[in-house]
Formats: structure tokens, sequence, C-alpha cells
């Protein structure tokens, strides 16, 4: 079966970012940038399926600006057999990357869709279900576990109270969790190859998906400074402290 | 203008988080209606109605409800939610998982994890992992939103007398079926609504070693908190995971034990109120979110906490 896998380029995981003075957003010029850890898991898995035989051909899919390409020469050097790009130099809401999701499902009639549960630039934690959403297929969000059986998928989800397990009926669409899988490193050979894979760059226009959205950003600010506090000596101290001058014990 | 607030609820018992929320709504301004939906919710739509400032309670029970697949659920969510200006759901696994798939369906953005009301229009949500926080304005007929728990004041359980009306809707989507579930058993405070929390990370060392927070955590009637590094080690299930991905807890109380302090951990816990380090490495930067840093072993400075407090 084909698996299509969407990817997103955020900031670096490590980069510790910083508001604009102009509050207008956070500022991202010379700053590292990488794929969504997420979406890292996501790729694994779907390698893992094609290893196992239950996948035929992976196709990655990420929207955003040109260089979101090394983002998926990335994924087609960890095993990924094609790449799509949809062009967009814009900043994009869940619904409006959700929609133009959907135009390439649509054509490329995928039987899975894997994506992580969320980027961790917008936090959003919306597109795969509202993806699921607009095809009208089922899905299993926070997956931990992902087992494809005949027509069917059963995932293993996280939960707030621990795990639940559903079957789902197959296309489906599926959002990673951090301990679905370990993702492995890219060789280099297989990074030489995947500057040979086909890599089909599209735009909204082409795919006829409007991308106006209902929610603005009016500003971006920097979080309430939390100081550094002092540092005790012994536990009888910290003890004494949390008494009588924090007060909650 | 009424709202919609979507409760979180296991069937038996209303979550305490659904208080949260209405709290959320108040700040919004108009009447109160609450849905829930489930199987067997009878008591926990008693809870609901007792909730100071619910207008109206809707009871949707409907074994295709049983375990809030979202595939069920949120074609009954967009029926009812168009004749309102507003639907919130608590930023639990639950509302995470089935209101974006209401919003799509009703052709509107989402709005995730609000953290305060500016106006009806207006709210703020922490992005970059609490380190920046937007201020969005949503132009949508129907407003769709998740609420940060641990941004709003719960509301009082009790001295609200709304009426409750049985709805018969939906049915079983036929997309998707429950399979089973594994549930951590507890019986310590849940960790989303403690006042103090105890947290673990990769300087426990071993599972076995968390006994030690167990202990002391069982003493100050905290819940036990983990790092990721903690989860990934094995040591506990990811359900006690604090952080960007896991759960965002703001007590009275949090002591992070044998924690580094990374961005993806202090999402999730820097809106404590009192922050304890406890860490044998002087440079980790949770001492520079701590209001008390303690430098020493955890072995020696948790057991001997324990006895003092």
């Amino acid at each position: 079966m084909k698996v299509l896998v969407a990817v997103k380029r955020v900031v670096d995981y490590n980069v510790k970012v910083r508001v604009k003075p102009d509050n207008s957003g956070v500022d991202l010029a010379n700053v590292k940038m990488s794929m969504n850890p997420f979406c890292e898991i996501a790729v694994e898995e779907a390698v893992r399926l094609k290893e196992k035989g239950v996948a035929s051909e992976i196709v990655v899919v990420s929207i955003g600006p040109t260089q979101a390409q090394e983002q998926l020469r990335t994924a087609l050097a960890l095993g990924a057999d094609r790449a799509i790009l949809v062009e967009s130099a814009e900043e994009l809401n869940s619904l409006a990357v959700a929609k133009l999701l959907k135009a390439v499902v649509d054509k490329e009639q995928p039987q899975l869709v894997i994506l992580g549960k969320q980027a961790i630039d917008s936090d959003n934690n919306q597109t795969g279900q509202m993806l699921a959403a607009l095809t009208g297929y089922a899905q299993g969000t926070f997956a931990s576990k992902v087992e494809v059986s005949g027509d069917k998928v059963n995932v293993t989800r996280e939960i707030d109270g621990g795990l639940q397990t559903v079957a789902l009926n197959l296309p489906a669409i599926v959002t990673t969790d951090l301990r679905l899988n370990e993702p492995r490193y890219a060789s280099l050979p297989n990074i030489m190859k995947a500057k040979k894979k086909p890599l089909e760059t599209l735009t909204p226009d082409a795919l006829g998906v409007s991308t106006a959205s209902t929610v603005k950003t009016i500003k971006v600010e920097a979080p309430a400074a939390r100081g550094a506090g002092i540092k005790v000596k012994s536990v009888a101290e910290l003890v004494e402290k949390l008494k009588t001058e924090a007060k909650v014990i | 203008m009424t709202i919609l607030v979507i409760a979180e609820h296991t069937n038996s018992a209303l979550a305490p988080a659904t208080l949260n929320t209405v709290a959320a709504a108040q700040a919004i301004g108009g009447d109160i209606h609450v849905l829930v939906a489930g199987q067997g919710v009878g008591a926990a739509a008693e809870a609901a109605a007792k909730i100071a400032g619910v207008a109206k309670v809707l009871v949707a029970d409907n074994a295709a409800f049983a375990h809030q697949l979202p595939e069920n659920v949120a074609p009954l969510v967009v029926e009812l939610g168009k004749a309102y200006s507003h639907i919130l759901a608590a930023a639990t696994s639950n509302g995470k998982n089935i209101l974006p798939r209401v919003a799509a369906q009703l052709d509107v953005d989402q709005i995730s994890e609000i953290v305060s009301v500016e106006s009806p229009d207006t709210f703020k949500r922490p992005i970059y992992a609490g380190n920046a926080i937007a201020t969005v304005q949503s132009s949508a007929a129907v407003k769709v939103i998740t609420v940060r728990a641990t941004g709003f004041d719960a509301v009082a359980a009790e001295g609200g007398s709304a009426a409750i009306e049985n709805i018969s809707a939906g049915g079983d989507a036929g997309k998707s079926a429950f399979v089973g579930e594994e549930l951590a058993k507890s019986d310590r405070p849940e960790l989303t609504a403690a006042k103090i929390v105890v947290s673990g990370g990769r300087g426990m060392q071993n599972g076995d070693n968390f006994k030690h927070l167990y202990t002391l955590a069982d003493k100050l009637g905290a819940a036990v908190g983990a790092s990721r590094a903690a989860v990934d080690a094995g040591f506990v299930p990811n359900d006690m995971q604090v952080g960007q991905t896991g759960k965002i807890v703001a007590p009275q109380l949090y002591i992070a034990v044998g924690i580094s302090g990374a961005i993806q951990h202090l999402a999730g816990m820097k809106d404590s109120k009192v922050i304890v380090a406890i860490n044998k490495d002087e440079e980790a930067p949770i001492f520079q979110v701590a209001d008390y840093g303690l430098v020493a072993d955890l072995f020696e400075a948790v057991p001997e906490l324990e006895k003092l407090v």
C-alpha cells in the first residue's frame, strides 16, 4: 500500500527562540531549522512499514517555503521514495495545511497518512485531525504503536490515563507520539542517493485550494520572565524556607 | 452569545478540567451549555448541572460515544455546535483529539490551548514550547477553542442548578472501533490537578529509585511526574511525563529531582508557583527557574527531605 507522510520545517528543538522587538513574531533569521521531531518519527514509521513489506511506496509531502526542500531531501535519505513540496511563502494555519494535504491525498490516494502529533513551533496539534475530518477517514492520534492487518490498522494511543487501542478502517490518518519509534540517522550514501530521487513542486493555486484563514495573530510577546531564586545549603534550610517563606507545605 | 462546553468525563464521573473550561467560558461571557456525550453518563450529567454558572446540560447517552471516538463524537458536536458562538473543550487528550475534527467540519480554524481570554474573539496562547505568547483573534462564526486548564481557576463544582436535557442523536460512523485500554492505577492525586508535584528525571537512575519520590509524595499529598528522559528510559509510564509533549502542570509547589531542565520540560511546569530543584550539577538549567535550589546528591537529599516534612 501507499503511505503518505507529511513533514514540516521548523526551528530546531534545541534553539532558544527570541521574540522580535516589534512583537510581530519570533526571530527566525539565521536560526537553525530542522525537520519537526514528530515528523521524523512519522517518516521512520513509514520506512519500517516498508521494510516489513506492508508499505510499497512512501510519498513525503511538505507545505512551506522553498527551503523545505532540505527537509524533504532528509526524508528521502531516510527511505522515502519521492517527495512533493507545496510551496507557500507565508505561514499557514493548520486548517489551510489540512486542506492542501487533502488535495494531495485526493491526487495520490494513499491508504495510510502519517503525520506528527504537533509541530514544535505552533504547538497546535490540529492538522492530522483536520485532515481526517476533511477526508472523512478515521484517525489514530498520539500513536505509540501502529499495526496494519488486512484492511484495518490497530493504533495504540497515548491518552491522559494511560494507553488506548483502537481499530481503524483503512484508509486512515495516524499522528505520531514520541514513543512510537526511535528515528534512524541518514547515512552519507543515502543522502547522496536522495539527491536523485524525484521532488515535485506544486502551489496552492495549482491544487485549487484557498488558504484564507479565520484566525490571525495580532502580536507575539515574550512570556513573563521568571528570575532565578536562591540556592539553599541544606535540606533543613529548604524545608524551613518552604514552610515559613513560601508557605507551600 | 451562547457557549457550548464539551465535558471531560470518564462516563461515571466528571473530570476536574471541565471546571476550568467553564471558567474560560465565563471569561468570554454569555449563556453556558455543557454537553456530556458518553454511555451511562447520568452521574456525570448531574455533576455538570451543579457547576456554578452553567445554564443547561445536554446529555447524549449512546453506546457509540462510550470511548469518545472522534469519528462518532465530532459529528454530534458539529450538528449541535452550529447554533453556538463558541465551542470549548479542555486541552486534554480527548479535547485535542476531537475538537480539530469539529473545527475542520465547520470549516473554521481552531485555537489551541488558550491561557487567557482578552475579549470574546481574542485569546492568548503559548507557542514555541511556551517561549512566546501569541495573541490571536478569530473572525470565525463559531469559535472552536481548547482551553489549557492551568490557565484558569476552576469554578465551583456546587451551587448551580442547570436543566438537564436529553438529546437523542448520533450513532456509530462505522470507521473505527475501541479495542482496549490500559490505564495506570494510582491513589495519588491526578497530576494536572495536584497542589504539589514531585518529579524525577534521568538522575533517578532506574525505575526502582522512584520509590523514594513516591514516599515523599505520599507524605506531601503530592502527585508524581517525570521528565521525558525518565519515561524514555522506562523508569515510569508515559502518562507521568510533564512537558511540551506531556502534561502541563501549574501546582503550588513543583519539586524537580534529578531533572536538568530542558526547554521541553520547562514548557510543562514553569507556571508553577514555587519551583524547587534538587540536582548535583550546579550548572543545570533548572536552577535558572527554581525559586529554591539545592545542589546535592538526590539519594541523600530526598530521604532527608522526607523525614523533615
